[in-house]
């Protein structure tokens, strides 16, 4: 697991810890970026066993293997697994790694709550699975936790809010700990607008983070009090309204699917311009879409709930504020396809990624412009539609660049080599099988498929068959990646500083691997 | 070291953002009240005082307005719980009285408070009541049937495409459990 080791006789002294003592008291960013990354993965398998268990499930119509209460449970904690426990700790883990040494600092600015950060984590998750071993098993309702709905889940209600709220607490710590990091601890000379678009992206994620994971927080307080402490905030009976839970919850919701995309668009924007060996082409417009998707998320919040019965004004309003981001979103798609036109490019793993990263994730854009599309929403809504349309943005998309990214800097990390041929084989294995999966999905959502519920009418049997099939050779690529990331730690062809031919910033002057405390002295920026 | 105290003071300002933020989700339910207050949105119906009708309205016997009445239990109510009559047609302007009939069938006094709602909900704002058993938590001794009073007055500047307006009362068990509001 160690990936930091190398140099560290040199400075005995300030070398980690041996042993499991050194990952429990670590402030060092390196470090706590592994921890994060691989806390990541293992969430990443723990939901993806999970969607085995619903796609299973779904082979065939019928009742066959769970029964519907458990299947509900799968579909809600696959996604909080996913979202809090997957993407954004792998974003975070990141941007431990990276940030510091992209800025030029030592270390991050906060590095002991860096650490409290990270292990509230494990925390959070063991409450959150553990509710699957109490009376009324795990939350059933799904993972916007709609009130009625949640608050029928058994004894493990009380700490399924309780692990929301660790793990909100914890990405709040970490995006302070970013954007302190960022404000005040880049090297001299190291100007905002000089700074790599991943440490831009993260900043504005940062901040969204910081603007809503509080009202989530709110949000499912309030669930907790109107359950326990006789509160009628969403209970009618007391003068409540649910639909205002959706507001509030959307109002948080939307800007964390963008917190799940922009340290992905930084990830692709570092990766694209080293495989195409040309500067990325318009930096300053990328950095510009960034904030205006930020901004533009903030106020399109109920497009995810035309149809509670809003006044028509409303639904135009949030239709065209929906249709809004995709001009800044089709800025970034067009740089970056810009940067690659006439470059001379190769086509490593991470190039590969990155690709299908821009190719799919344009796919669930598309898919997301039709649902924004209020009068059409009514037909998509709580469809195969919805499902197919977020998982091509979250795995081809968010899932995609962690990917990328990893294929990309674990030789900086390690120092050594991936497998390449292996990379390629597991590229093109989940690229084509994740296109089985969640393909046919759209067009069982047009044909009225709802989503949630763990049988389905005959017509719809063929279709989820394949997208079964396309599930379960996803999820055994996966284990090829594993297998790739224990092998690069383990050993293998050494990386060079630079490590790619075309790759620029400050992390590919440091060694590979970099030494335990890099950039104790501020390097002269050009 | 100038550097950590710079850190210092941008973790504080972020820690103040974020506390902020949380007190901002509370927030919005008062501003949500008060938005659907206004609007009628979500079907809310408004109430006025009997006295100020004859200030407020003019009767327009050129218009009809029918009003469906739906009575429904929430999960586990088990009252009987119906509407004397299930359309009325009426003339905007003008006062109206109707009434529900609840039954408690079950072997214990038990409260319960009724939650109107109306469709369409642009007419909401329209649809006043001078008096309402929604008003109040209704009790049922065990096995006691009441009649339950309905007073109402639609707005003349209702819409003149709305024809129809649907009040649905729901009904909630709420035995124990104190008035909030």
């Amino acid at each position: 697991m160690s990936t930091a080791t190398a140099t560290y006789d040199e400075h005995h002294e300030h070398g980690p810890d041996k042993g499991l003592i050194r990952w429990i008291t670590t402030t060092n960013h390196k470090d706590i970026g592994t921890l994060y990354l691989v806390f990541a993965l293992i969430m990443f398998f723990i939901g993806g066993a999970m969607a085995m268990v619903i796609r299973a499930e779904l082979f065939q119509p019928g009742m066959q293997l769970v029964d519907p209460q458990f299947f509900n449970s799968m579909t809600t904690v696959h996604a909080l697994v996913m979202i809090f426990g997957a993407v954004m700790p792998a974003f975070t883990g990141l941007a431990n790694w990276l940030i510091p040494m992209m800025i030029g600092a030592p270390d991050m600015a906060l590095p002991r709550m860096n650490n409290l950060s990270f292990w509230i984590l494990p925390f959070a998750f063991t409450l959150l699975l553990s509710t699957f071993f109490m009376d009324g098993g795990g939350p059933a309702g799904g993972w916007t936790l709609y009130p009625p709905l949640a608050l029928q889940m058994g004894d493990g209600f009380p700490f399924m809010i309780f692990a929301i709220h660790l793990a909100g607490i914890s990405s709040i710590m970490g995006s302070i700990n970013v954007i302190v990091t960022i404000l005040n601890m880049r090297a001299p000379g190291m100007t905002l607008m000089k700074m790599p678009l991943f440490v831009w992206t993260w900043l504005i994620t940062a901040y969204l983070l910081i603007a809503t994971m509080p009202v989530l927080a709110g949000a499912v307080t309030m669930l907790l009090t109107d359950k326990f402490a006789g509160t009628s905030f969403f209970n009618a009976a007391g003068g409540g309204d649910p639909v205002m839970y959706q507001h509030i919850f959307w109002f948080f919701g939307h800007p964390e699917v963008y917190i799940l995309i922009l340290p992905a668009f930084g990830i692709i924007s570092a990766i694209v311009p080293t495989f195409a060996r040309k500067p990325l082409f318009g930096y300053s417009s990328m950095v510009y879409a960034t904030a205006s998707i930020a901004f533009l998320s903030f106020i399109v919040w109920a497009h995810h709930m035309f149809t509670v019965g809003m006044p028509v004004v409303g639904e135009l309003f949030f239709m065209y504020a929906t249709m809004m981001i995709a001009v800044p979103t089709g800025v970034k798609v067009f740089n970056w396809v810009s940067t690659m036109w006439k470059g001379a490019m190769t086509f490593e793993t991470p190039m590969l990624f990155a690709i299908g990263f821009i190719m799919m994730f344009t796919i669930g854009g598309f898919s997301g412009l039709m649902l924004a599309i209020a009068p059409a929403d009514f037909q998509y809504h709580d469809t195969y539609f919805v499902v197919a349309h977020f998982h091509y943005v979250l795995v081809t998309g968010a899932i995609y660049s962690i990917m990328a990214a990893t294929y990309y800097w674990l030789p900086k990390w390690t120092g050594n080599m991936y497998d390449e041929r292996l990379g390629k084989i597991h590229f093109w294995l989940s690229t084509i099988s994740v296109n089985v999966l969640f393909f046919p999905q759209h067009f069982l959502g047009l044909a009225g498929m709802p989503r949630r519920i763990p049988d389905y009418s005959v017509q719809f049997a063929d279709w989820n068959m394949v997208s079964s099939i396309g599930g379960f050779v996803f999820g055994a690529s996966q284990l090829l990646f594993l297998w790739m990331v224990i092998k690069a730690i383990r050993g293998g062809e050494k990386a060079s500083d630079q490590v790619w031919e075309g790759a620029n910033g400050l992390e590919w002057t440091l060694p590979s691997p970099p030494p335990y405390h890099s950039f104790t002295e501020a390097p002269a920026i050009k | 070291m100038a550097g950590a105290d710079r850190n210092q003071r941008s973790v504080r300002h972020i820690v103040l953002v974020a506390a902020a933020m949380f007190g901002f989700g509370y927030l919005l339910v008062p501003l949500y009240n008060v938005f659907c207050e206004i609007t009628g949105l979500n079907g809310k119906t408004g109430r006025i005082e009997e006295a100020e009708v004859a200030a407020s309205y003019r009767p327009d016997p050129s218009r009809t307005v029918t009003i469906q009445f739906v009575a429904s239990n929430s999960a586990g109510m088990p009252w009987n719980f119906r509407p004397a009559v299930a359309t009325m047609a009426v003339h905007p302007g003008q006062l109206y009285a109707t009434y529900f009939v609840a039954a408690n069938h079950t072997g214990r006094r038990m409260v319960a408070q009724a939650i109107p709602s109306m469709a369409p909900t642009r007419a909401a704002r329209y649809f006043n009541k001078t008096e309402c058993f929604c008003f109040n938590q209704q009790p049922l001794e065990a096995g006691e049937e009441k009649e339950m009073p309905l007073r109402f007055i639609v707005d003349p500047r209702l819409p003149k495409d709305i024809k129809t307006l649907t009040l649905v009362y729901s009904l909630f068990e709420v035995t124990g459990r104190t008035a909030s509001r």
